[in-house]
């Protein structure tokens, strides 16, 4: 693939960024479209996953940075069912997961994936501190982190009476461990 | 057989028929199930969006405490556990430069030599013992939903067909299940979006649903507790955005298996769920 993926070598381009931290090369995408027809959420994005790969492409400034800025990528469920029927093998949803943290870092990332990353960070939250998921624990964070606090306050009384909630974490005896982990993973950079 | 459990978060809570049903079902097969000691949550849908290193870290901690216990195979019953689990180990044979801070953060050593396997591939190699076990047959109409997990991506979970698979239809016909034709079997069911984004969950689940009915569906069997909590715990706003009250339950494949061993409903779990577990004739199924 060395004739005609001039971008992949430009260090500045989100392409080649991509490609040094998954591995995988978007020039190998030559726009079939099976991805989009076949993602479950592509009717919801403004930019469903081929439009996302030609951008990056071009390998131009102005395209990166709508794509860091898109709502699409936030929608992505990893289903996987792109890259199960991609021809080429792209894995989609690992340059997705790429392209997410790289909006977050250059604080690009688009206004309503908010609420899914007060999602995620409750969730990391609840593990880092008790070592498991405290499911009550994260949907309290939650509310807060996104303001939401009437979202499913009627099925949490339902869940309780049928035994599903537990209102304690469930807490590993190795916290001091989780912590380290957490430390020397994502609290690095 | 002693096989490894690793049960994982939505098992003690939302989902905690899945496990009370999975121990319940292998008890009755003489199937021993050794718990991971002091075992953590994998990361599921959340730790990969934040940070690769952490969604391996995670999983792995998990696999050198089954190493230092000394099994050789787990069992994670829940899809995105199972998933996750193999990710990581995959990754950590294709990257072993990421290995040495790896077992900095899990504080200890990983070789990678632990077997992970799902519902399906255990209950597959008790199909004989289960046929011959079966005392009252499941004799209803089922859509066997995979959802992502179990089957994608096929590189990395190596199991059945990714788009049309069969295991747990083979396993539901050997307890007198019929299986319908269904092309929802792997349509995602909005996963973890359950919580944020309710109304995309709300539309493919829904999809799913209608489905299911239209093809003479009388449940809809699963073998993941996201799937569970979307067709069972969203139904609500399910048949909101379909404008339709449907009453099809959604069952754990290890609840069918139990009901047709025999086993007591409640031992099951069927009770906890918001969409109750009723057809129009019973099969060993007491309200």
């Amino acid at each position: 693939m060395s004739s005609g993926s001039h971008h992949d070598h430009h260090e500045d381009t989100l392409a080649w960024r991509v490609q040094q931290a998954t591995g995988v090369k978007l020039a190998h995408c030559y726009q079939c479209g099976k991805c989009a027809a076949g993602c479950p959420v592509a009717d919801q994005m403004d930019m469903p996953p081929c439009q996302v790969f030609r951008m990056l492409q071009y390998g131009l400034p102005q395209y990166d940075k709508r794509v860091l800025g898109c709502e699409g990528i936030w929608l992505c469920l990893a289903c996987e069912t792109c890259s199960t029927r991609c021809p080429q093998e792209v894995e989609i949803p690992k340059i997705m997961d790429f392209i997410r943290g790289e909006a977050l870092r250059l604080n690009l990332a688009h206004p309503r994936s908010k609420d899914i990353l007060a999602f995620h960070r409750a969730f990391l939250d609840s593990i880092e501190y008790t070592g498991r998921l405290y499911e009550v624990g994260l949907v309290a964070d939650y509310k807060v982190r996104s303001r939401h606090f009437l979202k499913d306050v009627m099925l949490a009384p339902k869940m309780y009476i049928k035994g599903k909630l537990g209102l304690l974490p469930h807490l590993i005896k190795n916290r001091r461990g989780m912590k380290h982990l957490f430390k020397q993973t994502i609290g690095k950079g | 057989m002693r096989i490894g459990y690793y049960p994982g978060c939505s098992l003690l809570g939302s989902s905690r028929e899945f496990d009370e049903s999975t121990r319940a079902v292998l008890k009755a097969l003489d199937v021993e199930l050794v718990e991971v000691a002091d075992w953590n949550c994998c990361g599921a849908s959340s730790a990969h969006i934040l940070n690769h290193e952490l969604s391996i870290a995670l999983p792995a901690r998990i696999l050198a405490l089954a190493e230092q216990a000394g099994l050789t195979e787990i069992l994670a019953p829940c899809a995105a556990c199972s998933n996750r689990l193999l990710s990581a180990q995959q990754e950590l044979e294709k990257h072993p430069e990421m290995l040495a801070g790896i077992e900095k953060a899990i504080e200890m050593p990983y070789k990678g030599t632990v077997k992970i396997v799902n519902i399906l591939e255990v209950l597959d190699r008790l199909k004989d013992l289960i046929a011959a076990k079966t005392v009252e047959p499941f004799a209803k109409k089922v859509a066997s939903y995979y959802g992502c997990l179990l089957v994608r991506p096929p590189r990395v979970v190596n199991f059945d067909r990714p788009e049309d698979p069969q295991s747990m239809d083979r396993m539901l016909r050997a307890v007198g299940a019929t299986p319908v034709e269904w092309p929802f079997k792997t349509e995602c069911c909005g996963a973890a979006f359950s919580v944020t984004r309710t109304d995309i969950v709300a539309k493919l689940s829904g999809k799913l649903v209608q489905d299911a009915v239209k093809r003479g569906a009388d449940a809809i069997v699963v073998a993941c507790p996201m799937c569970h909590s979307n067709l069972d715990l969203r139904r609500a706003e399910i048949n909101e955005y379909l404008q339709q009250e449907y009453a099809i339950p959604a069952m754990f494949i290890t609840q069918v298996v139990g009901l047709a061993l025999g086993l007591d409903p409640k031992a099951l779990g069927l009770h906890r769920h918001m969409v109750p577990v009723e057809f129009a004739e019973t099969a060993g199924v007491q309200s």
